[in-house]
């Protein structure tokens, strides 16, 4: 027994031995690399302090400090460095050891790096162009069309006085993508007369980024991104905020807007944040466009954790508004635009007021975001969980007691990705992520009339990888690519009739369901495999002065309009007929950009070339008639076309408080077989403004902007005979001559206050078309029934704290 | 790391979302579609002479046009009672749209006017204002050969109006029947 127990102690206690005879070797080496939280980049000069020896190091350039001859131990390490927080941790000796120990720059450092990350492009290469929080402000009683314009080469494509939809080089809809807070906006932006669901008081910054897909959220934007974003919240004890009022003459109302922010220097926060709106009748010089009030309420919410290491946040955002169609732009038939062409001023001409009748639309578009990041050695990884659900309704003058909508769509998104963001070392960088969506597109069969757009289920599945990286001091390299894979699954009742007559019976007999007689119940399902890419250089000339040249492929399938579109649109008076068989549309864009700022001046010439393969667009092919009389006949068309265009900005300071500004653009657009221009091309704008600022008296700020806009000269002939039976004549539907050129003055002021608390107000005068000009602008496409909007006398009111 | 198990706990919902039923959806009654104009003249003189005029374009808005049909000549020298109906033969059984037109007759009018040959249209049928409605009228030729009578119903003209031209509102229907007068 006492054996047994000898040999047990024996063995128990040799490992003790031999142990503690290592330990009295104390020849152990201990690395440590000192690097910052944020970058993941070595600090130098950092020092180190073995607390329990005393014994004290400093890292060299790479961060490195070495400790030798150490025993086996736990130490406590104090590491510090100027720029940041002093950290304490303990570690372990056991054998030789490396660790890495990260420091958290100081706050006010902090902040620094926080407002780089805010004004980080979306990409070296790409040149953006960036609307200012100011602008923003100095608009928000405007749509977010509105607000776009400031932006040279930017127009806006309207239906009527307040909805309108941004356009970026010629193109729009479907072909400009529009990020909100990181979130790809789906509203059925395929509608020219559907403006995107965007309250533009929820927004801090936009950036523009014309001809080139932004390839982490798109690959299809032919035309462009508008990217939208709330800033980043500070990490400090704060609360901050605004609020705004506004009042306008010109449809005789107005809106408030507020937001505030509570942050806290541990990284939690939250922002609340809401919109009202509302306004009558807009006026022409001559006279009240009945039915063009609206009223908008918009509310956004989001909270999370900021800290440099991770974070996450939650975002929510309602935006809703009822929008009164001009009364007088219902038009029945070819013979009733004629009609109100012939007219020139609208046939229903009421009192001012504030009423939204029928015809109107009401929209609500509720957004909810999830999103988390981690940083890792290998870089940020985050990852974003969204939905939405856009609800539209369109009432129309309907016969008989219905005041059900005319149209009642529904579509929710479900989106995922994960995104992945590193650094090397090499001053370079790589994204790189992976996405998924679902779509559900649902139209309410309650309205009692056909559906424009089916019931349709897409599942979206995207890869995208973009490197970037710099040879020297002066050059930038960026490249990406994008692969998106889209699976549609339709259901749609086809006229018989036109099934047969566009032979999809022989083309696809595979999609057939039922033949009902009158209707053919239909499932068609599509696959579209897209590819699109990017090649970018910059080359910084020095300081001030930059080149940009961009190549960007994208690929956009066809819209679910583009696709489905089957009978009479009545909006637009007109049979719209898609094609099933239509491939995605290619866009090849090549843009050279010269930038150049100093203290006194800036100057933005950007030139550009897009080559688009099947672009698709409507065409005029015939007039039809029915029961209710003749219709123009239009179908989608997938034809190769050209756009090219140039854009000049250049701002001047002459004395020390006097600026004058230009902004010059042109844009042509053509089928490419046979030259013919494409419809809805913006004309040659000129635009010029003078100022002057007096910054003792308050900030005082007074400016005068010309608005030169020439008449399109260059548009395809759409136009047709019409029999006009009660006559025994025909008439000329003119749906294609453009208006004139017009000239528009505006006059803006600005001054500013500081108010006791440490907060301050801005007051805004602004005066748009001061001379109550008379005009049509050929981007309304209700240019047949009204022309634009008179004088308007906008003053707001706002408050930072 | 735990904030991206909270936020994979988003992915069920997403599948949630797609394993929606498959159904078809259900067809649309397509309530406000006019298919059919029948217009239906009687000889004052003589109650076996009945002239019928229709326009019936069963697949409305679809690619096939209209057909229309004229029963027989009309007769100079006398009158006709003429009644119109319209019908929305999209619907089993179809809808007969004049009720609808009736019940908002002060939104509707219905407008006469020839071609080629001289006609005289009164109108028989008023609204609660006492302004013409013309779903009843009384069709007179005044002299004979052949021409085209067009007959036009406007949805919220202005009322009282001194005819199509000034009328304002939106074409609901616009058909010409081609007459001959014997």
């Amino acid at each position: 027994m006492n054996f047994i127990i000898k040999i047990l102690s024996f063995l128990l206690i040799i490992p003790l031995y031999i142990n503690d005879a290592y330990a009295q070797d104390c020849e152990y080496k201990l690395s440590i690399q000192v690097i910052d939280f944020q970058d993941g980049l070595p600090l130098s000069n950092a020092t180190v302090e073995i607390n329990e020896l005393g014994v004290m190091g400093t890292t060299d350039f790479d961060g490195n400090v070495i400790f030798e001859n150490l025993c086996k131990d736990t130490f406590l390490l104090t590491v510090s460095h100027e720029d940041c927080v002093s950290s304490t941790q303990s570690i372990d000796i056991k054998k030789d050891t490396f660790s890495k120990i990260r420091l958290e720059p100081h706050l006010t450092e902090l902040e620094e790096i926080m407002v780089i990350s805010n004004n980080r492009n979306n990409s070296r290469t790409l040149f953006e162009n960036k609307i200012s929080k100011e602008v923003l402000e100095d608009y928000n009683s405007r749509t977010l069309g509105e607000v776009l314009k400031t932006v040279t080469g930017v127009s806006s494509l309207n239906s009527g006085s307040y909805l309108s939809k941004p356009v970026i080089n010629g193109l729009h809809s479907s072909r400009v993508i529009l990020i909100n807070n990181g979130v790809r906006l789906e509203d059925q932006e395929w509608g020219i007369e559907h403006a995107p669901s965007l309250d533009i008081n929820s927004i801090d910054k936009i950036s523009i980024i014309k001809g080139a897909s932004a390839l982490k959220y798109a690959g299809d934007a032919v035309g462009g991104v508008i990217i939208a974003e709330s800033s980043r919240e500070k990490l400090l004890d704060t609360i901050y905020g605004n609020a705004t009022t506004n009042l306008q003459s010109n449809g005789r109302g107005g809106g408030i807007s507020t937001n505030f922010t509570k942050t806290n220097s541990n990284g939690w926060y939250y922002r609340l944040q809401g919109t009202l709106k509302r306004m009558g009748d807009f006026e022409t010089p001559n006279y009240v466009m009945t039915n063009t009030g609206f009223s908008e309420h918009n509310l956004s919410l989001k909270a999370g954790l900021n800290r440099i290491d991770y974070g996450f946040d939650i975002y929510y955002s309602l935006f809703s508004n009822r929008l009164g169609i001009l009364r007088s732009s219902h038009a029945h038939t070819a013979i009733d635009i004629i009609n109100a062409i012939e007219n020139d001023i609208p046939h229903i001409i009421e009192d001012f007021s504030y009423d939204i009748n029928i015809p109107r639309q009401k929209i609500s578009h509720n957004l909810l975001k999830l999103r988390g990041f981690k940083n890792f050695d290998f870089g940020k990884l985050s990852m974003r969980y969204d939905f939405q659900s856009n609800d539209r309704k369109e009432y129309d003058i309907r016969r008989g007691d219905r005041t059900r909508p005319a149209l009642d769509l529904n579509l929710q998104t479900h989106s995922i990705a994960f995104d992945l963001e590193s650094k090397f070392d090499n001053n370079s960088n790589l994204k790189a992520g992976i996405s998924a969506r679902y779509q559900k597109n649902f139209p309410d069969p309650a309205t009692g009339v056909k559906r424009i757009i089916p019931d349709y289920k897409k599942y979206d599945f995207s890869l995208y990888s973009v490197y970037d990286t710099s040879f020297s001091k002066n050059w930038f390299l960026e490249a990406g690519i994008r692969y998106d894979f889209s699976h549609i699954d339709a259901y749609k009742y086809y006229r018989t009739s036109l099934w047969e007559a566009r032979n999809y019976n022989e083309l696809f007999p595979q999609f057939v369901v039922e033949d009902l007689g009158l209707n053919t119940l239909t499932n068609p399902k599509f696959d579209f495999h897209n590819i699109s890419s990017n090649l970018g250089i910059k080359y910084s000339i020095n300081n001030s002065e930059n080149i940009f040249f961009n190549y960007s492929m994208s690929s956009r399938k066809p819209n679910p309009s583009e696709l489905f579109s089957e009978g009479l649109h009545h909006s637009s008076a007109r049979i719209e007929i898609g094609d099933l068989s239509f491939n995605s549309e290619i866009g090849h864009n090549f843009s050279l950009t010269y930038d150049s700022s100093n203290e006194k001046s800036s100057l933005i010439v950007n030139t550009f070339a897009n080559v688009v393969d099947n672009f698709i667009y409507m065409i005029p092919v015939d007039l039809m008639p029915t029961v209710a009389g003749v219709f123009p006949y239009w179908e989608y068309k997938q034809e190769d076309a050209k756009l090219f265009g140039f854009d000049l900005k250049y701002d001047r300071q002459y004395f020390t408080n006097f600026f004058v500004g230009h902004q010059f653009s042109i844009i042509k657009g053509y089928e490419r077989a046979n030259n013919k221009p494409l419809i809805n091309m913006p004309p040659v704008n000129f635009k010029n403004q003078i100022s002057y600022s007096f910054p003792q008296i308050n900030n005082l700020n007074l400016s005068l902007e010309s608005e030169y806009v020439f008449k399109q000269n260059e548009y395809p002939n759409n136009n047709f005979e019409v029999f006009i039976p009660t006559e025994d004549t025909y008439a000329t539907l003119d749906t294609s001559t453009p208006p004139g050129a017009y000239h528009l003055f505006n006059f803006a002021s600005s001054i500013g206050f500081k108010a006791e608390n440490g907060g301050n107000y801005k007051v805004n005068l602004r005066i748009e078309n001061l001379l109550n000009k008379l005009y049509k602008n050929y981007l309304n496409r209700l240019r047949y029934f009204t022309h634009e909007m008179g004088r308007n006398i906008l003053i707001s009111v706002s408050y930072n704290y | 790391m735990k904030i991206f198990k909270y936020a994979l706990l988003a992915i069920p919902f997403l599948y949630f979302s797609c394993s929606d039923d498959d159904d078809a959806p259900e067809p649309i009654n397509e309530e406000e579609v006019i298919t059919t104009m029948t217009v239906t003249l009687v000889n004052h003189q003589n109650g076996s002479d009945v002239v019928t005029m229709q326009t019936q374009d069963l697949d409305g808005d679809g690619p096939n046009e209209p057909v229309i049909t004229v029963s027989g000549p009309l007769a100079a020298g006398t009158s006709y009672a003429g009644s119109i109906v319209w019908l929305n033969e999209m619907e089993d059984p179809a809808e007969n749209i004049t009720e609808e037109i009736l019940e908002e007759d002060d939104e509707h009018q219905v407008f006469f006017s020839a071609t080629g040959v001289g006609m005289e249209f009164v109108y028989m049928d008023f609204d609660g204002d006492g302004n013409p409605l013309g779903t009843q009228f009384v069709l007179a030729p005044l002299g004979t050969g052949s021409g085209s009578v067009t007959i036009t119903l406007i949805h919220e003209p202005t009322k009282p109006n001194d005819g199509l031209d000034t009328a304002g509102g939106s074409i609901d229907i616009q058909t010409s029947f081609a007459v001959t007068v014997e």
